[in-house]
């Protein structure tokens, strides 16, 4: 079957914009969940700092959700822009 | 490829996938039940008077992780021996699809399934009065742990029986690649990371045999969220299969579909390990410190919350680009 040129390139946007979300995911996945876990053994030595744990883990989380961001940008630039 | 007929390409996907199946689906519990008898051997070092239910308990505990890998084989001698007398090229793609599903699938299992069984052992080793406990805990953990082989399992049974024969060759075919590799990737993370959880249990149960209630329930909750992302996988793949798809020669359709497979298959990976680490953590800290058991509760499922966003992202954008593009 002849697949013309702006299929091809379709083609290639959609592949990529599934593997950048799908690798992408990886990372913030694991980092945010040793964030956490460190999280539950602070609050499990020192209970009454719970709400200050909390916000540094939800500050922590944040910034390693970064990369995620960017790998959702990338998808959804594939997706629907270039 | 006109040379060659449906037949020829059938038995080809069936044989490449039976292979890929087995080859990976062999890891995850070869793993796991390692890991098990590792730290066996080192819970009789230190209590060579209770060997023998040490040794029992290890037998049991690698019997559940095996089963991961016993569906693999399961699927494999299916895709081997299957009868594919009059089937079309649309089979060939569903077949690939099983193999990589189940494949893929059993990793996570095998080796979550593991650690359970280790940390039981040892902890039989420390406290011998709370085997039973142990064994049990042990058990429920391991079972939950097998959840993503399971879904893995279901799919790849649905791609190895539906009759896709109705269902035009492009895009269908990269639909059904895209389900198979959606619940398989998925299904790493969450599996290991329930296994983590179930590991922890077993240790903190083990240090704290009164606490076991408390972190049974944690456990389970914990386990619960990090099975998520499997199930993001497995809906995902049940759309990729039972959607209509009509038929079409562009070849960006099918891309969007495989991408759409990629997507919540690998996307499920990461947060489902760290589901699984914040549960390990949690429960360890419940049975270390038992009074602070609804604050760990709480900021254990806050830290899954935010560790699951990327898996959601993932899903999204494959939703996009099965209903969207």
């Amino acid at each position: 079957m002849a697949i013309e040129g702006m299929d091809l390139v379709k083609a290639a946007a959609f592949l990529g914009a599934g593997i950048s979300m799908g690798l992408g995911a990886i990372g913030p996945g694991v980092g945010e969940g040793m964030v956490a876990a460190k999280a539950c053994e602070a609050i499990g030595k020192n209970p009454r700092e719970a709400g200050l744990l909390t916000r540094t883990m939800l500050v922590g989380q944040a910034v390693a959700e970064s990369t995620g961001i960017y790998s959702l940008v990338i998808a959804l630039l594939l997706l629907f822009v270039v | 490829m006109m040379e060659f007929d449906a037949q020829a390409w059938v038995k080809v996907a069936a044989f490449v996938g039976g292979g890929i199946a087995m080859g990976l689906g062999a890891i995850g519990a070869a793993i796991g039940e390692g890991y098990t008898a590792s730290l066996a051997n080192l819970a009789v070092s230190r209590n060579p008077k209770l060997s023998g239910d040490i040794f029992k308990n290890m037998l049991v505990g690698q019997a559940v992780a095996e089963s991961a890998s016993i569906f693999a084989l399961v699927v494999a001698i299916l895709l081997l021996f299957m009868n594919t007398g009059d089937a079309t090229l649309i089979k060939a793609a569903a077949l690939l699809g099983a193999g990589l599903s189940m494949g893929f699938g059993a990793v996570g299992s095998g080796v979550g399934s593991g650690f359970p069984g280790g940390q039981a052992c040892l902890g039989i080793s420390r406290q011998p009065a709370n085997t039973s406990r142990l064994t049990t805990n042990m058990l429920i953990g391991s079972a939950v742990c097998q959840t993503p082989a399971i879904f893995s399992l279901v799919v790849a049974f649905i791609l190895l029986f539906m009759d896709f024969s109705a269902a035009p060759l492009n895009p269908t075919w990269a639909a059904l690649v895209g389900a198979g590799l959606s619940t398989g990737l998925a299904a790493i993370g969450s599996g290991y990371g329930g296994g983590m959880a179930a590991g922890g249990s077993c240790e903190g149960i083990a240090r704290q045999p009164e606490a076991t209630g408390n972190v049974t329930t944690v456990m389970l909750v914990g386990q619960a969220v990090a099975q998520t992302p499997a199930i993001f996988g497995l809906l995902v793949s049940f759309i990729l299969m039972f959607k209509v798809f009509p038929e079409t020669t562009q070849l960006q359709t099918s891309m969007a579909l495989l991408g759409a497979g990629l997507s919540t298959g690998f996307g499920g990976i990461g947060p489902g390990l760290g589901n699984g680490m914040a549960a390990e953590s949690a429960v360890c800290w419940v049975a270390r410190n038992l009074p602070s058991a609804p604050e760990l509760m709480r900021i254990m499922l806050v830290g899954q919350a935010v560790s699951q966003s990327t898996a959601i992202y993932a899903m999204v954008v494959s939703l996009v680009l099965i209903f969207v593009v």
